[in-house]
């Protein structure tokens, strides 16, 4: 009946630790910290970085995204005045992208984005938008979702159609009552029938050059064709500031190239970095390859996770050394119950089996209560502070064998060093 | 020590088989122990040494009451501890119910103790945390039976010895006197070859331990073999044999009353 001599077992090493409730209470504590902070903080990582996945994976992992930039050596020469005082060219253009089209291997589609700041209005509503000149393909590469009506067409490009798709958000905010694909919004001097209205799978980030003010929403999109964009806007846009104005001529403002698959974009990185290279002189454009953003993501997550596990083994630690001095205290404070047991009939593995059951109930008590202490942290933690936390099961199953394995590494020593008592010395010690 | 004599074999010594799970089948008069030329040496750093014992011979019947006495240091303790299976002599053999035990490893010893020998300790030495039911178990604990079938038995050598209302008290709720009763019934509750106790009533007022003296003395009748170590004539006197060492030696041997031939039935 091993099973049942095993049971006895724990029993009695329950009853003995309590013996001295607080003493096993304060003991057990080192342990409950260790596995608290271990699943609390890997939660709290593991969701930081899921949210940080999350957000690169809407990007699009098959897609490298090329955006304009104000060339910061071109913003000097800007000051020293050009033929017509301040007009400032750079960034994409639509050779660009039709050369990204052609000669790079993998590419699926090269969609070309104009996004201009205007204010757009309905009504006596008027909000500051972002209108962005696109192709028809916009959805299937971003994956933005219609929701009513429909997107861009060909027919729209080609004819430089005066309509617009426009997102739920700003739907919502220029329409009060109106149905939006019964009227038309009126951006600049002219008007735009809206046709459709949908939803970004992630909020494109606003271009910080087009005079963005902080804190404002930011899918407040307006979708036209690009034809439209090109003819209704012209290649030189003028913006006016604190009494002085700025013309810039840009032709695109991003560029994403979709890829066949995601071992079409590594290679792909290169080569339109060369590509780009040769016909900008300047710095004016950046490369974002999401996929590489979550490799980065992801050695940034294993490297956290290292320093956490560091960390975690050495409260660990702490808390096994913890144990082990008790235990040692422990065995040294019941050498006659020792001995007593011995001339009963106890081996010496009984012994050692006694002492590394209570240290393993001491070490895998508080890893319990360590996992149920470190499940509800993250749940504090993301009610108070609006952060996201997953508390893996895996997290939950390595702390708490750990924590069980703390238990018998170090009550190994004392259970030993009980059960190499002489029993008669044992039964002697006062 | 001369050349030790040669060692009966184990075939010679009374009939002691013990059938599985029975309990010994030995009666009256039949050797249990037999110790020949025991010699204990404690050796205490590089030269010192101390001759504990000095060349033993002692035979124990089964069903006799043998009381040990002696002045401090002759070596009372020692020899207990040796018939106890608590150590090992240093030189001599000690057949224990048929079996050398005499260089035996530490785990057939401990299983030796287990089975054969019932311990009496002088300062009672129950296990705090457990309350009378459990200590009286601990030695079925070690022999790896299920505690649960002997929960009768328990209660009813708790019965025995007069704690039969007490079974869930601890050790720290009752008397001296009380606290040694259930060491009493602890010792029998493996059916041991032989019960061993050194000065049990060294801690008792006169009358407590008369009292548990009395136990004893009722267990004995009831066919136990009873080893007793004491400095007190008086307890001495309840014995068949006293045995009087002096320096690790027999000096002499006083027979107070024969053994009673007839084998008695088992006790409860
Ligand atoms: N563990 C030991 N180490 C060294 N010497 C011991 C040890 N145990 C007993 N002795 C010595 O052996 C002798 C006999 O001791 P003991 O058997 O305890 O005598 P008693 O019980 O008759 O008083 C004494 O001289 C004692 O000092
Ligand atoms: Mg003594």
């Amino acid at each position: 009946m091993l099973s049942f001599q095993l049971i006895s077992t724990v029993r009695l090493g329950i009853k003995s630790l309590m013996l001295h409730k607080l003493r096993s209470a304060l003991t057990m504590l080192g342990i409950i910290f260790g596995v608290c902070s271990v699943i609390a903080m890997l939660a709290i990582g593991e969701g930081a970085s899921y949210e940080a996945q999350e957000a690169i994976k809407k990007l699009g992992s098959n897609n490298i995204l090329i955006r304009s930039l104000k060339p910061p050596e071109a913003a000097r020469q800007q000051g020293g005045g050009g033929p017509r005082g301040m007009q400032l060219k750079y960034g994409l253009t639509y050779e660009d992208g039709a050369r990204l089209q052609s000669t790079i291997p993998g590419v699926r589609r090269v969609l070309p984005m104009r996004i201009i700041r205007e204010n757009v209005r309905f009504s006596r509503n008027e909000l500051p938008c972002q209108v962005i000149g696109t192709l028809p393909f916009y959805t299937e590469v971003s994956g933005a979702e219609i929701v009513r009506g429909r997107f861009l067409c060909d027919q729209d490009e080609l004819h430089q159609n005066n309509i617009c798709v426009i997102t739920a958000g700003l739907a919502q905010r220029l329409f009060a009552i109106e149905d939006p694909l019964q009227h038309a919004l009126k951006i600049d001097a002219f008007y735009y029938r809206v046709v459709g209205i949908l939803r970004e799978r992630s909020k494109p980030e606003q271009r910080t050059q087009a005079g963005k003010m902080e804190g404002e929403p930011l899918d407040n999109n307006v979708y036209i064709p690009l034809s439209a964009s090109r003819t209704r806007f012209g290649e030189v846009l003028i913006r006016r500031s604190a009494g002085s104005f700025e013309a810039e001529e840009v032709q695109l403002h991003q560029i994403t190239v979709q890829m066949q698959d995601s071992a079409a974009v590594e290679t792909a990185d290169p080569q339109i970095k060369t590509a780009l290279k040769r016909f900008h002189d300047q710095n004016d454009y950046e490369l974002i390859v999401p996929l590489e953003l979550l490799r980065q993501a992801e050695a940034t997550k294993r490297r956290f996770n290292i320093v956490l596990g560091s960390i975690a083994a050495i409260s660990l630690l702490v808390g096994g050394i913890g144990i082990m001095n008790i235990m040692l205290a422990n065995v040294t404070e019941r050498t006659r119950e020792i001995g007593v047991r011995r001339a009963l009939g106890a081996k010496r593995r009984d012994i050692t089996l006694q002492f590394l059951v209570e240290t393993v109930v001491l070490s895998v008590g508080g890893g319990l209560i360590g996992v149920a202490v470190g499940m509800l942290t993250p749940l504090i933690v993301s009610h108070a502070t609006d952060m996201k936390t997953i508390v893996t099961v895996w997290s939950v199953l390595v702390a708490f064998g750990i924590s069980g394995a703390v238990g018998i590494v170090f009550g190994l020593y004392p259970a030993r060093a009980a059960a190499l008592l002489d029993p008669i010395e044992a039964l002697r010690h006062e | 020590m001369s050349g030790p004599a040669v060692p009966a074999p184990a075939g010679s010594l009374p009939a002691t088989s013990r059938p599985a799970g029975g309990r010994p089948a030995a009666t009256n008069g039949n050797a249990i122990v037999q110790l020949q030329a025991i010699h204990k040496i404690y050796a205490l750093g590089e030269e010192a040494q101390v001759h504990a014992l000095r060349g033993v011979d002692l035979t124990i019947s089964a069903g006799s009451y043998i009381a040990i006495m002696g002045p401090s240091g002759s070596g009372k303790s020692t020899l207990l501890n040796l018939l106890g299976c608590l150590d090992r002599p240093t030189a001599g053999r000690y057949f224990l119910g048929g079996d050398d035990v005499s260089q035996m490893p530490d785990d057939a010893l401990s299983e030796a103790r287990g089975l054969k020998i019932g311990f009496i300790f002088q300062s009672y030495n129950l296990i705090a945390q457990l309350t009378v039911q459990e200590n009286i178990q601990v030695p079925l604990l070690y022999q790896g039976r299920d505690l649960r079938q002997y929960n009768a038995r328990c209660a009813e050598l708790a019965g025995l010895v007069g704690l039969g209302d007490r079974l869930h008290h601890r050790p720290n709720q009752l008397s001296g006197g009380q606290q040694q009763r259930v060491a009493v019934a602890r010792s029998l509750v493996n059916d041991p070859l032989m019960i061993l106790a050194d000065e049990p009533t060294g801690n008792l007022d006169s009358k407590t331990g008369a009292e548990v003296l009395d136990l004893i003395d009722r267990l004995n009748q009831a066919g136990k073999t009873i080893v007793l170590v004491t400095h007190d004539d008086r307890v001495a006197s309840r014995a068949h044999r006293v045995i009087h060492m002096r320096d690790g030696l027999i000096d002499r041997e006083v027979t107070n009353r024969p053994l009673p031939a007839n084998p008695h039935p088992a006790h409860a």
